[in-house]
């Protein structure tokens, strides 16, 4: 078993995907995720890998873009407003089949907000978050350990869709420190990607990776590929069911949420409250079957989340015609605890 | 006795794609190409390119070039650059980029990766507008000049001055080679093809950032017959975009 180390979930994302082989790391500082960078500064570089701060999250975002197009696991990360920047660069990346991994560690909006945990970017998250139809696939972890584990299995998945892959985290996430167990995964080696990678055309046609399709039907079909993609993306579907089983009102939360309400649950269970907890770790594609199965067995429901309601409307897609969620926000601003689930947890278990 | 001989003088770089062009009649893109395609042939990197392609008429410069290449968004061609060199050192990467697209949108990229000497080479093709999206003023629009979005011509009081790149490039230290020439002549094309091929091997040696402006026609926007437009190059483009040397490390006898 290998050593425990006790770090923030920023370091634990860098440590992750060093240890899944990123080669290149892009980034520009903004808080709080300015660990990433800082720690990729030297350990990528030492890994015999590339680090740019680039001049912009704009930029940053594109020279990922370069990277991924030749086949080389790069990343690059950010928070709220950065990420906003960077949504040019995934919209062509979806569009042109191009594998990279993306970190957002949410910040509070809207506008520059503040610096502390929010979860406002749900939408932008999982509904694409640049121009046109496309999808990422993002997973969202809710401690340190998991976002070291996630992040070597985003590059993973990035690779095996050819799909921009994000992880998003927020303040909370990244700025706590606690003991992880680092891993080291197999890696596929040198022959990734070299079916459609950028290498030069040598013994073989040129390649081209683009993503305007102006011959007629053309941009029909690479819409029809890309949506037979996040179809096949359901099969990565991942998420926490905790107390479920016998629990008359299921908690959903995701993320640092997700573990404080589990707090508030467990809590609540001891004081013999049949309550559980649902937390969705892949937040695109959304869990929407397992949650569907517990709404058929006539469970309520309460959804948390620090925004002002946005993954609730996946909660009550997932069981419509069935049940229905409640909602409690936190607004972004406020720091979360666990005591103060507890009332609003309370209120939805008496149907009120 | 006189025997016909035949002797082959011109002919297609391997690295340029035989097919129909889709510029307009006296348009340089396609002049601009050959010359990148020739180099490409003599300098034997056909098979270690990437293309960074653009946006504007010559988003479609990879149907033209036999090379592997990559779509930027609109400005962003240095930065996908950026990221293509970093993950392959090994490889030649150019990026080919209009006025517009390199002089307003993607003037932060295009200085950044130049101040930090990122080794790739940038072909930036000026003609004074935006040409694909119709003719509208483009950061290098001359003074005067009449576009579709400034009618009365370009004011110098409301929309500035038009910026010379070349200048603005070869103050920053990444940069290995940065000239201005001119396609609207065959003196001035072989003047052209010297700079490129200098910026090339700036690439090649590693010796830094390579930048080579080309002055072009597109008779379609500026409204007049390709001769016409030559001539323009030759009034009104040179004497404000001065042809020439602006910086080059391989004279200066040492790498940046
Ligand atoms: C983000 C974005 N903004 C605007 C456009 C529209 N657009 C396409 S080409 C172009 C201008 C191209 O002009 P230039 O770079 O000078 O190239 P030229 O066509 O003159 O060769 C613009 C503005 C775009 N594609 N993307
Ligand atoms: S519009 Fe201008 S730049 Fe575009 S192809 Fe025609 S002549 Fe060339
Ligand atoms: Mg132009």
């Amino acid at each position: 078993m290998a050593d425990k180390i006790f770090i923030k979930g920023n370091e634990a994302v860098a440590r992750g995907a060093l240890a899944a082989g990123c080669k290149c790391f892009f980034g520009y500082p903004i808080t709080p995720q300015n660990d990433i960078p800082e720690f990729m500064s030297q350990a990528i570089v030492d890994a015999g890998g590339e680090f740019v701060q680039a001049e912009s999250e704009v930029a940053a975002a594109n020279m990922l873009l370069g990277a991924g197009a030749t086949g080389v696991r790069a990343m690059t990360s950010s928070s709220s407003p950065g990420v906003s920047l960077k949504q040019e660069a995934i919209s062509y990346m979806a569009g042109s089949d191009i594998p990279a991994v993306v970190v957002n560690m949410n910040r509070g909006g809207p506008g520059l907000g503040d610096i502390g945990p929010a979860q406002g970017d749900y939408y932008q998250s999982t509904r694409g978050g640049g121009h046109g139809d496309y999808r990422l696939l993002v997973y969202a972890p809710a401690t340190a350990q998991e976002a070291y584990d996630l992040t070597i299995k985003a590059f993973d998945m990035a690779f095996k869709y050819r799909n921009p892959v994000m992880i998003l985290g927020d303040a909370i996430l990244g700025q706590m420190k606690e003991p992880i167990e680092p891993w080291t995964p197999e890696l596929p080696g040198e022959t990734e990607g070299n079916d459609w990678r950028l290498d030069g055309a040598k013994d073989r046609e040129k390649r081209l990776i683009k993503s305007l399709f102006l011959d007629e039907g053309a941009l029909a079909g690479q819409n029809q590929r890309l949506q037979a993609k996040y179809e096949a993306m359901q099969g990565e579907i991942q998420y926490e069911a905790f107390e479920t089983e016998d629990a008359d009102l299921i908690v959903c939360a995701y993320g640092s949420i997700g573990r404080i309400a589990k707090s508030a649950v467990r809590k609540m269970r001891q004081a013999g409250h049949k309550v559980g907890l649902f937390r969705p770790i892949t937040l695109y594609p959304f869990p929407a079957a397992p949650l569907l199965e517990l709404a058929k067995q006539g469970k309520r429901f309460l959804t948390i989340e620090h925004n002002l309601g946005q993954m609730v409307d996946d909660v009550r897609l997932s069981m419509r015609t069935v049940a229905d969620s409640d909602f409690f926000p936190v607004y972004p601003g406020n720091l979360p605890t666990p005591d103060e689930f507890e009332a609003p947890i309370l209120k939805s278990l008496e149907g009120k | 006795m006189s025997e016909l001989q035949e002797k082959l003088v011109f002919d297609r770089p391997e690295s340029v794609i035989d097919r129909p062009t889709h510029y307009c009649p006296g348009c340089h893109h396609g002049v601009a190409h050959r010359l990148v395609g020739e180099l490409l042939d003599e300098m034997k990197l056909r098979e270690e390119s990437i293309l960074i392609g653009s946006i504007g008429c010559s988003v479609f410069l990879y149907n033209y070039l036999d090379i592997d290449a990559v779509e930027a968004p609109h400005g962003r061609a240095p930065a996908v650059g950026t990221g293509v060199k970093r993950a392959r050192p090994d490889k030649f990467v150019l990026t080919y980029q209009g006025d517009g697209d390199l002089a307003s949108i993607g003037m932060a990229e295009i200085m950044h990766a130049a101040n930090r000497g990122e080794r790739i080479c940038v072909v930036f093709v000026n003609n004074t507008v935006y040409g694909m999206t119709g003719g509208q003023m483009a950061p290098t629009t001359l003074v005067g000049q009449r576009t579709t979005t400034c009618p009365g011509g370009r004011c110098r009081d409301k929309e500035g001055l038009p910026i010379k790149m070349t200048e603005i490039i070869s103050q920053l230290g990444g940069v290995a080679f940065a000239g201005r020439a001119s396609l609207d002549s065959v003196k001035n094309i072989r003047t052209a093809k010297k700079y490129l091929r200098k910026a090339f091997e700036c690439q090649v040696q590693d010796r830094g950032f390579g930048f080579v402006e080309l002055l072009s026609a597109c008779p379609t926007n500026w409204k007049m017959p390709p001769v016409k437009a030559n001539e323009r190059i030759r009034e009104e483009m040179i004497p404000y975009f001065p042809l020439g040397v602006y910086k080059d490390v391989t004279e200066e006898g040492g790498a940046c």
